[in-house]
């Protein structure tokens, strides 16, 4: 009797349930830094208001190499609770079997897109994540600094750091003790392989693993670059950016207490915030270049995509929202509040995106030249093969060995990896 | 003692009645110990058995059902090159896992005998009688009561080079001459780990030697005192063997802790080979690197190396559970 209550009660909810799935309740998880996370709400109370969906933002932690651990954990888990996944552009590869293909549902909004971006995101045909924006990192210098001094943008590293060093110095003795030269993400995580795929590749020093496979790491050029940055650790940079991510270095470059700092394009947005003490004080600059043979600036190609879990109850819905986080109206928003490059050349030339973000006139170009991470050729090995190269440079920053010798061992540390292949 | 009683209801004398009796309280404690056996083979008995599984298997973590057996191979496999070369692979000879390995026993030995003797300071302390005792024996359980991953990320802003409270105070009292990346760079990131651990758990280490010091009768004391032995020699002589059993199991919970070590160094310290404990290693392989089957390889020797050490541990310190270690 009492059984038979309780089935009629769960068969009548599950009706209700049935009945008003035009009102569907999501959930997206994002670990977006600065403000990002109030930005999103504010896009998704938009998207609520269309369609009449619900739609809850899970907070996760900043270090993508954190929310790769945990979403792998949930998606092998076939978790149900999270609909929508903002995912890294290095992430395709490896979850692409967990995620729905949009290739259909984004079928006339595709072609709108920078079509390498599309193409990092489809894997064996499978179109895994809608993009969202594109990221191409800029080194931020004070306007103010280099004007009192003299200087000019520095097009080297070793002009940044001479500058810096001379800035610092002159801050230093003028009562600023706090001032340093340069910041950038030294933590041993997914940003310092970043950080340093640049410096390596800045100083013709290849990419760590070609795009045919090869492992390239282990050359002079790159062994220098990555000495030249060790050398900033404690003269330019302090000692605490060993353990530095994206947040920590913008917080002392925010507080004013930096020449230069190295960050994704969002810095730009909050730098200029009101409660900011570099407000209107700085402006951003390509990367500078190494020296050596085949020297150039070099930028690590960054960005986020929205992904739809193929555990998801309702993939109508959380199709849809995929699609509005990837629609140019939401990348204009995007591009104006939070700076963020939009994967849709078309915004670049639009009037206001220009006004709210003038620099990213130049970034069209940068981003078209930037380097990828070698996510595409070491395939589901990708993280081993970023955590191994992480963990050398790391050691060489921390004084742990040169970078010839940590090269050496990671060279022979790849080649164990890669086996016969990637 | 009750429980040997139990054990041996044979051994009781007396009448048939009082040994009957035994019988069925003997029946009855089983039943009552069952729920707590299945709930053991639940949550801890299946899942390590399923690691152990797992270890000598391919398994990745996008493919657990699939998983086929490969042997010891993810523990030691040998390797012949083209060149005739012969090497070997495999966890046992890796290593970042000895590396690791050798992190956490540091990292336990010096955090525990730390933890020791300050716990046995504050306990010898709160076990003075002086007023608002009871005040100050709740407050210094608030560092223990505290999630560990809170408090990991409060001493990491502490901790912090820029903003860090305990740079500004040792600026500002003259202590440091210069800002401090505690928590950066590979010298100082244990001593960081090991501060807060130590801040953590001493009230753990304290309260159970403070309940072992309290079973210790104060009439012994004051014989002593009338004989005039010196308080050093009272400490040696009477407090410290009459709470030896409770500081040996004490010891052996904050170790089988210590061993394990996963929340503060994942939060605290830049994920560097300065600073990985085993249960780091283990994590990033089973989920960041797809290798679950390597990951559960290390589960597997974790727990027998902190099995193996507990043993040792045990049967050195000659360390009984009963309270009968005399």
């Amino acid at each position: 009797m009492k059984l038979n209550k309780l089935l009629v009660g769960l068969l009548a909810s599950v009706t209700l349930v049935v009945g008003s799935a035009q009102a569907a309740e999501l959930s997206i998880v994002s670990g977006d830094t600065g403000n990002g996370l109030a930005f999103l709400r504010s896009q998704l109370d938009k998207f609520e208001a269309e369609t009449g969906n619900k739609v809850t933002i899970v907070p996760m932690p900043s270090s993508t190499s954190d929310q790769f651990g945990q979403y792998k954990l949930w998606l092998a888990a076939g978790n149900t609770d999270i609909d929508v996944y903002q995912t890294d552009v290095i992430w395709a590869p490896q979850l692409a079997d967990q995620f729905l293909d949009l290739t259909e549902a984004a079928k006339d909004v595709a072609g709108s897109h920078f079509p390498s971006i599309i193409e990092s995101q489809t894997v064996d045909g499978k179109l895994v994540a809608i993009p969202a924006f594109t990221d191409a990192p800029a080194l931020f210098y004070r306007k103010d600094l280099l004007e009192k001094y003299n200087k000019p943008v520095p097009a080297t590293w070793d002009e940044m750091a001479a500058t810096a060093q001379e800035i610092m110095d002159g801050e230093r003795a003028a009562g600023n003790a706090e001032m340093y030269g340069f910041v950038f993400q030294g933590n041993a995580y997914e940003g310092l392989t970043c950080d340093a795929l640049e410096w390596v590749k800045s100083n013709g020093g290849g990419q760590i693993v070609e795009a045919d496979g090869t492992i390239s790491i282990n050359n002079p050029q790159a062994a220098a670059a990555i000495d030249r940055a060790a050398s900033w650790i404690g003269t330019i940079s302090p000692e605490g950016n060993l353990a530095y991510q994206e947040e920590e270095s913008r917080g002392v470059w925010q507080l004013g207490n930096s020449v230069f700092m190295r960050n994704w394009p969002y810095a730009y947005a909050l730098g200029n915030s009101d409660d900011s003490a570099v407000k209107g004080k700085f402006d951003v600059a390509p990367l500078p270049a190494g020296d050596g043979e085949g020297a150039r600036s070099a930028a690590t190609l960054g960005g986020w995509n929205v992904a739809v879990s193929k555990y998801s109850q309702d993939p109508e819905e959380a199709i849809k929202l995929a699609l509005f986080l990837g629609s140019e109206e939401v990348q204009k928003e995007r591009a104006i509040n939070q700076s963020n490059l939009p994967t849709i050349p078309a915004l670049y030339e639009d009037a206001d995106v220009l006004a709210a973000s003038p620099f990213m006139a130049n970034w069209k170009a940068i981003f078209e030249q930037a380097v990828p991470r070698p996510s595409a050729p070491t395939k589901i090995k990708y993280n081993e093969v970023s955590s191994l190269f992480w963990s050398a440079v790391h050691n060489t920053l921390s004084g742990n060995g040169t970078a010839a010798e940590n090269l050496e061992g990671l060279e022979a540390d790849l080649t164990d990896l890669k086996g016969d292949a990637w | 003692m009750a429980t040997e009683a139990m054990a041996a209801p044979g051994a009781v004398t007396g009448g048939k009645i009082k040994s009957e009796l035994m019988q069925q309280r003997v029946r009855a404690a089983r039943w009552f110990l069952l729920p707590m056996l299945i709930a053991l083979a639940v949550v801890a008995g299946w899942p390590l058995l399923r690691s152990i599984y797992f270890s000598f298997t391919d398994a990745s973590l996008n493919n657990i059902d699939g998983a086929e057996w490969v042997g010891f191979s993810n523990y030691l496999r040998v390797q012949v090159l083209d060149s005739g070369a012969v090497r070997y692979r495999g966890l046992l000879v890796d290593p970042s896992w000895w590396n690791a390995v050798w992190n956490t026993l540091r990292f336990a030995v010096v955090s525990v005998s730390l933890e020791a003797v300050l716990g046995m300071l504050v306990a010898l302390v709160l076990n003075a009688e002086f007023k608002g005792r009871g005040i100050v024996r709740a407050a210094i359980l608030i560092p223990w009561a505290i999630p560990t991953i809170v408090s990991a990320k409060m001493w990491s802003w502490m901790l912090n080079d820029q903003f860090g409270i305990l740079n500004d105070l040792g600026l500002r009292l003259g202590l440091l001459s210069q800002k401090v990346a505690w928590t950066a760079t590979a010298d100082t990131a244990m001593t960081a780990v090991l501060i807060v651990d130590i801040w953590k758990t001493t009230p753990f280490m304290a309260l159970l030697i403070l309940a072992g010091l309290q079973m210790v009768p104060k009439d012994i004391y004051e014989a002593a005192e009338i004989d005039g032995v010196h308080p050093v020699k009272q400490f040696f002589r009477i407090t410290l063997p009459l709470v030896r059993p409770a500081l040996m199991v004490a010891i052996i919970f904050r170790l089988l802790d210590a061993l394990r070590i996963f929340d503060l160094i994942y939060v605290l310290t830049p994920n560097s080979s300065a600073t990985k404990t085993m249960s780091v290693l283990a994590r990033e392989n089973l989920f960041d690197f797809d290798k679950f089957a390597y990951g559960s390889a290390m589960s597997t020797l974790l727990f027998l190396i902190i099995a193996l050490l507990t043993i040792l541990y045990i049967w050195l310190g000659k360390v009984r559970f009963d309270g009968g270690d005399r």
